[in-house]
């Protein structure tokens, strides 16, 4: 490696000189590039992998074997639905067939390199905390484009937000690698799987690492490519392939705002620089400013899921759990929120943007969470309870509370990445208990589990400490981001811009109120939720089946090990961020550690939103916000408890239909169903039947092409049977037109 | 490098070398042809040698233009000799910023299309390949050519082997196609040749009356605002039927899916492109007066959006993905009319951008196209379905490649895409944020076919046993690969050696020749 750093170093310093004045220069942050170019190196060494042994190992014919099964099931199973077969595919996630011949260095290659990787940032952290840079350390590698007004660098930038999105993706990402090892190994896709896997982290690394708008938009896309390939990643099945194409497509409308957002940057200031857009902000009308926050916020709600562009992200769990846990859980679904932090200096100069992106935060965690109150799919659960907890980030960042946005990101990586685990872990369990007997029961379904305490006791008291986190009780890590993120929004509704600005007519103010109103709600509806599926899933008694029963046991401990550090992060990750009237109450720990750490990146911005001044709530008011939250918590966990009988459940073959609302809820309000009638059928119709038979076909090429050479073709003929050979005929026509003509002229 | 070439004089012989060197080519299969049966194995694999080798000299000569002309600016190589005194023809080329990137993809991907065609073709080989070998020179002589009637000359040249490439080895309707083909682009371009002689007259010497048909000759004239509109309406037929723009486009979906490989792949990624280079070339530094009318420019830019969201939207609802791949060219071309119309170095830049990415994934789409017919003998994507498992090699090609045309970021596509909007940006903003809509639905149409082919159940039992890509395949897409990744990745060289010539462009059609048309008012 020193031969490496000796051959690439001097040519980065060459292209950086302005990076020799950095206090981080000289450290190990020169080493920058290696952090994302280690998981790419997996990438290569794995997919090489998976192409290569696929080339050699001759013809394997897995559908082969797998439709013999079906119809054998056809045949003497009268009972199941042909409804049941399509629905189990989506239900059945694991598909163990033959272990790839690769597996071996595959296990060892994905989850190092993403390891390496976190100890180098883990590195750089040290190093940073002993430089405090106040400016963003930039690596410029290479000019990327370069033409006209335009240009753009090839270039990383290290700040203290960078950082904390680094720690998560390969921190985080290296216990979901090594969990997958176990959960995926007996899969024959092993190597293209982690090839995949290797391939986010680098390109969300490249999100999160980028020090101007173009190259993080290499990684924005670069991770929707990725999560389209993983959630298709068992692509037999055509719900599976429909859902990874479904979120692509839905994130490509969101791509169009941050493109838009792009071009305006550039028509304005002539630079999409990190640096430059925040030197340039100021001189922009609050309209422009307003606009391109919008436009960006559209990409932010395509990717990180929000009202109207949520409907992706449900149909991801599609897609092998780890990845649901790693890129629709901790890391790819929040780039959003990064995004809008990350853009600070353009959303604290628009109020109005602010409130749209609270509001739109507010809207989406409410709504979510009503739908994740009627789901029993536990991973859909989960899903929506993402798409909730997503909106709390977006509330945070919207009314300019940065370091709440981000702490909460940071916490929901610890307990939604465990809970997701814990569900992979479940599912593991059910699945070869299922696979034992060769049922075709839906293995993900709460209603075909309960009691699972019982035989997984590890994985139950983690996924408690998960739920306890999320729901908000104390001291869990949940408790302490969803408060600041409830304290900021009720603050903010007096004496900030934002409650000063007016949205569409509605005071600020009020409109800030009814945002923390939404928020205490849905914190009840969490709490709900969540102890809803542990209900159903770990207590009562147990509904999957006499026969396999005694199957159920706890995952291996590559798959338990990793749950157990995520559980004490869960526990323990509010002490990142504790608040000072915690710490006055019990000095356990550093007050607001993260607020000054990200000061330098979000603080004046932060803020700006206050005129100039830090939040102040009186001891009293600031006591009361925790009690309600606490009370809410506490209560929907009870509410819950005593409401949910788990004993009067039924295992999914045998339960009856939704009606009324909870029908409403189960179907998810029939967004799904709205957009395909409004928006995809009459696109597929129109384009088919008007454009292509229509327009195409019909009036270019049928009407002017094809009929101008018809009517070439008309004169043609005509021309020809006027040749009629016969003398006489010709000379009567000489005369008729020697006539005409002398007439002609003579009468003019 | 360039003090290499200096020393072997490589600028003074390399332009004429290139055109003469595949017609060296064609003389020696032709004398094999007559002496030889190319319907047989032996003597066919032998012109093939013959052929790909001659291409591949061709591309070995060309590459040194990357180098002795890093500048980008002015004129590079040229040659200039009297060919028809009389009437004021000269041999008159040369190579600039424009040229030089359409030249070098010209050289780069014929090689490719002979091995594209490797196993394909089976009849009358040498014929095919001798028309091969004669269209490369028609299709460099139109990027070089400094000399009008020249210009035609070669313009011609390159449709006629085109027109029996897909008329003698197309598919079934390839009488009506070639037919269609041939007819449009006649009717387009005889207009233009009508153009080209009222300039070389009127550029023509005052005392002895003998017409110049000298680019830079026409460069200096000026017309009156009637004969410079005219003129400019004649060029755009031709162009746009090329090109093509909307609504001259309907030629295209039906030569493309009759074409053999290598004719769809020469076709999108070369002739689509003389097209949209004949704007830059003539009908925009020619008759800028007419070319920047507010409402002539209004109405090509809508016609280029138009066809931006169409082209996607045909694209999503075709059966047959040939068919696909060509609605999607029509959509990829009304980027490019985009940026040139819109006029801004960077949007200009883009289009000339999204030309070459064109070239390279658009050829690249229809190989693989190609290959997968060649296996199965159907272009239906509802023939296919699951064939990922089977083909995985075939199935991550056309993956990328597939990706690089929808313009993902880090691979070629989104380079120029990216130049061209924040550049018209700039000058139309409307529409421009409707053309970037075009994103979105290419992502549908693109990722709906490759679900359709790759993924899904595997339920056909045609498709169980497809064999994987062969050396010759992997050997012929790994160029193609490779070049979507570096232009995606590191596109500045490429950009440097351009900027000049657009630059210029920009520069003299804002101004009007000799500042005489000054800009029209209303534009922003």
């Amino acid at each position: 490696m020193t031969v490496l750093s000796a051959g690439i170093l001097p040519l980065i310093q060459h292209a950086a000189p302005a990076a020799g004045a950095h206090p981080l220069a000289g450290t190990v942050a020169d080493w920058l590039w290696l952090v994302p170019l280690l998981p790419l190196l997996g990438f290569v060494i794995n997919g090489a992998l998976s192409l290569f042994a696929v080339a050699h190992t001759g013809p394997s014919d897995p559908d082969a074997g797998h439709g013999d099964v079906a119809a054998h099931d056809h045949a003497d199973a009268g009972h199941t639905l042909p409804g049941d077969v399509a629905s189990g595919s989506h239900g059945d996630d694991h598909h163990p067939v033959a272990r790839h011949r690769f597996a071996g260095i595959v296990s060892v290659v994905g989850p190092l390199m993403l390891a390496l990787s976190f100890v180098l940032t883990a590195a750089m952290f040290f190093a940073m905390r002993s430089a405090h840079a106040t400016e963003p350390f930039i690596q410029t590698y290479f000019t990327w484009m370069i033409t006209g007004e335009l240009n753009l660098a090839a270039a990383f930038q290290l700040d203290q937000l960078a950082m904390v999105m680094m720690l998560v993706i390969t921190g985080v990402g290296t216990l979901i690698h090594v969990f997958s090892v176990g959960y995926m190994r007996d899969d024959p896709g092993y190597p293209r799987y982690f090839a995949y896997l290797n391939l986010f982290v680098f390109f969300m690394l490249v999100l999160v690492m980028g020090a101007n708008y173009p190259v993080m938009f290499i990684g924005w896309e670069g991770v929707g490519l990725c999560s389209y390939l993983l959630i298709g990643f068992w692509f037999s099945e055509k719900a599976n392939a429909d859902a990874g194409k479904k979120a692509f497509i839905v994130n490509r409308i969101g791509d169009f705002g941050f493109l838009v957002a792009l071009m305006m940057l550039f028509a304005h200031l002539g630079t999409m620089d990190f640096q430059g857009v925040a030197a340039g902000a100021p001189q922009m009308s609050t309209g422009v400013v307003t606009a391109i926050c919008l436009f960006l916020f559209l990409g932010c709600v395509g990717k990180s899921a929000q009202i109207p562009l949520y409907v992706w992200l449900p149909d991801a769990m599609a897609g092998p759990t780890p990845v649901s846990a790693l890129i629709h859980a901790a890391t790819m679904v929040t780039a959003g929120v990064y995004l809008v932090a990350r853009s600070s200096f353009l959303f604290s100069l628009a109020p109005v943007a602010g409130l749209t992106v609270a509001l739109t935060g507010a809207l989406t965690a409410l709504f979510a969470a009503t739908i994740g109150l009627k789901q029993w799919d536990i991973k859909k659960i989960l899903a929506y309870s993402t798409v909730s907890q997503l909106g709390f980030m977006f509330m945070a960042v919207g009314v300019g509370a940065y370091v709440a946005g981000i702490f909460h990101l940071a916490t929901h990586a610890f307990f939604k990445a465990l809970l997701f685990l814990g569900s992979g872990s479940v599912i593991y369990a059910m699945h070869a208990a299922y696979h034992k007997t060769g049922s075709h029961e839906d293995a993900q379904d709460v209603r075909n589990m309960g009691g699972l305490r019982r035989f997984m006791p590890v994985t139950w008291v983690l996924m408690w400490i998960a739920t306890l986190a999320i729901a908000g009780i104390p001291p869990f890590a949940g408790f302490f981001s969803k408060d600041e993120i409830l304290t900021s929004v009720y603050a903010r509704a007096h004496g900030s811009t934002l409650a000063e600005a007016s949205w569409l007519g509605i005071p600020g103010s009020a409109l800030l109120y009814f945002i923390y109103f939404v928020g205490i709600v849905t914190a009840l509806l969490t709490a709900i939720y969540m102890t809803r599926m542990m209900l159903y899933t770990f207590h009562g008694p147990n509904r999957t089946g006499e026969a396999e029963r005694g199957a159920l046991k706890e995952a291996p401990w590559v798959m338990t090990g990793p749950l157990v550090l995520l559980g004490v992060l869960s526990a323990f990750g509010g002490w990142f961020n504790l608040p000072k009237i915690f710490t006055d109450f019990l000095p356990v720990g550093p007050t607001f550690a993260l607020e000054h750490w990200l000061d330098p990146v979000v603080g004046e911005q932060q803020l700006a939103v206050t005129h100039g001044e830090a939040v102040h709530l009186s001891h009293g008011t600031e006591l009361l916000l925790i009690g309600a939250a606490i009370v809410v918590a506490i209560a929907g966990i009870v509410v819950a408890w005593r409401m949910l009988k788990p004993e009067k459940l039924v295992p999914k073959a045998d339960s009856p239909a939704d009606e009324g609302f909870e029908r409403i809820f189960a179907e998810k309000y029939f967004v799904d169903e709205g957009y395909d009638r409004a928006i995809v059928q009459p696109l597929y119709r129109g384009s088919r039947g008007v454009l292509w038979r229509g327009v195409d076909a019909g009036l270019i090429d049928g009407f002017f092409v094809n009929g101008t050479a018809w009517l070439a073709r008309a004169f043609g003929w005509l021309g020809s049977t006027a040749q009629t050979g016969a003398v006489g005929t010709y000379a009567w026509v000489v005369v008729l037109g020697v006539v005409a003509v002398i007439g002609v002229f003579t009468l003019r | 490098m360039s003090q290499l070439l200096d020393s072997i004089g490589y600028q003074s012989w390399v332009l004429p070398a290139l055109l003469i060197i595949p017609l060296v080519g064609a003389g020696v299969l032709l004398a094999l042809a007559v002496r030889g049966n190319g319907d047989e194995a032996g003597p066919a694999r032998t012109a093939r040698m013959i052929a790909f080798f001659t291409l591949l000299a061709e591309f070995i000569v060309s590459i040194g233009l990357w180098w002795s002309f890093e500048s980008g600016s002015g004129w590079h190589a040229s040659v200039n000799i009297p060919w028809i005194p009389t009437w004021g023809v000269r041999f008159s080329i040369g190579l600039d910023g424009f040229a030089l990137m359409m030249v070098l993809l010209t050289t780069f991907l014929m090689p490719l299309t002979v091995l594209g065609g490797w196993t394909s073709v089976r009849t009358k080989v040498h014929s095919y390949l001798i028309l091969l070998l004669v269209m490369t020179t028609g299709m460099l002589g139109v990027f070089l050519a400094r000399d009008l009637f020249l210009f035609y000359v070669m313009w011609e040249v390159m449709l006629v082997p085109m027109y029996f490439i897909i008329g003698i080895w197309g598919g079934e309707r390839r009488i009506y196609a070639s037919l269609k083909f041939f007819i449009y682009t006649m009717v387009g371009s005889i207009l233009m040749l009508v153009g080209i002689i009222y300039i070389g007259i009127q550029a023509g010497s005052p005392i002895t009356g003998a017409p110049d048909f000298s680019y830079a000759a026409a460069l200096g004239q000026s017309f009156s605002p009637a004969a410079s509109f005219w003129l400019f309406g004649a060029f755009f037929l031709a162009f746009a039927v090329k090109v093509p723009m909307f609504p001259f486009h309907t030629w295209l979906p039906d030569a493309h899916v009759e074409a053999p490989t290598a004719g769809s792949v020469i076709l999108a990624s070369i002739m689509l492109k003389m097209g949209t280079f004949g704007f830059l070339r003539f009908a925009l530094p020619l008759f800028p007066g007419a070319a920047m009318d507010p409402t002539v420019r209004a109405i090509i830019l809508i016609l280029a959006v138009i066809a931006i969201i169409y082209g996607a939207l045909v694209a999503l609802v075709q059966p047959d993905f040939k068919k696909l791949v060509a609605y999607s060219s029509v959509s990829h071309m009304g980027f490019v009319m985009l940026g040139i119309f819109a006029l801004t170095v960077e949007s200009v830049q883009g289009a000339l951008m999204v030309m070459i990415n064109h070239g390279i994934s658009t050829g690249a789409l229809f190989f693989l196209v190609g290959m997968i017919y060649e296996r199965r003998h159907s272009r239906l994507i509802d023939s296919y379905g699951g064939i990922a498992r089977v083909v995985p090699m075939f199935a991550a090609a056309l993956t990328l490649v597939a990706l690089s045309s929808i313009a993902l970021p880090g691979t070629n596509g989104f380079v120029g895409e990216f130049l061209v909007l924040i550049g018209a940006f700039k000058t139309f903003p409307v529409l421009t944020a409707i053309a970037a809509t075009g994103v979105i639905f290419a992502a549908a149409y693109m990722l709906w076919a490759l679900q359709r082919i790759l993924f899904n159940k595997l339920d056909k039992d045609e498709n169980r046993h497809l064999p994987d890509l062969n050396w010759r395949e992997i050997g012929l897409l790994t160029p193609l690969i490779a070049a979507i990744i570096w232009i995606g990745v590191y596109p500045a060289p490429v950009l440097r050696r351009m900027e000049s010539a657009a630059h210029d462009l920009v520069q003299r059609v804002e101004r009007g020749p000799q500042g005489r048309f000054p800009r029209p008012e209303g534009l922003p």
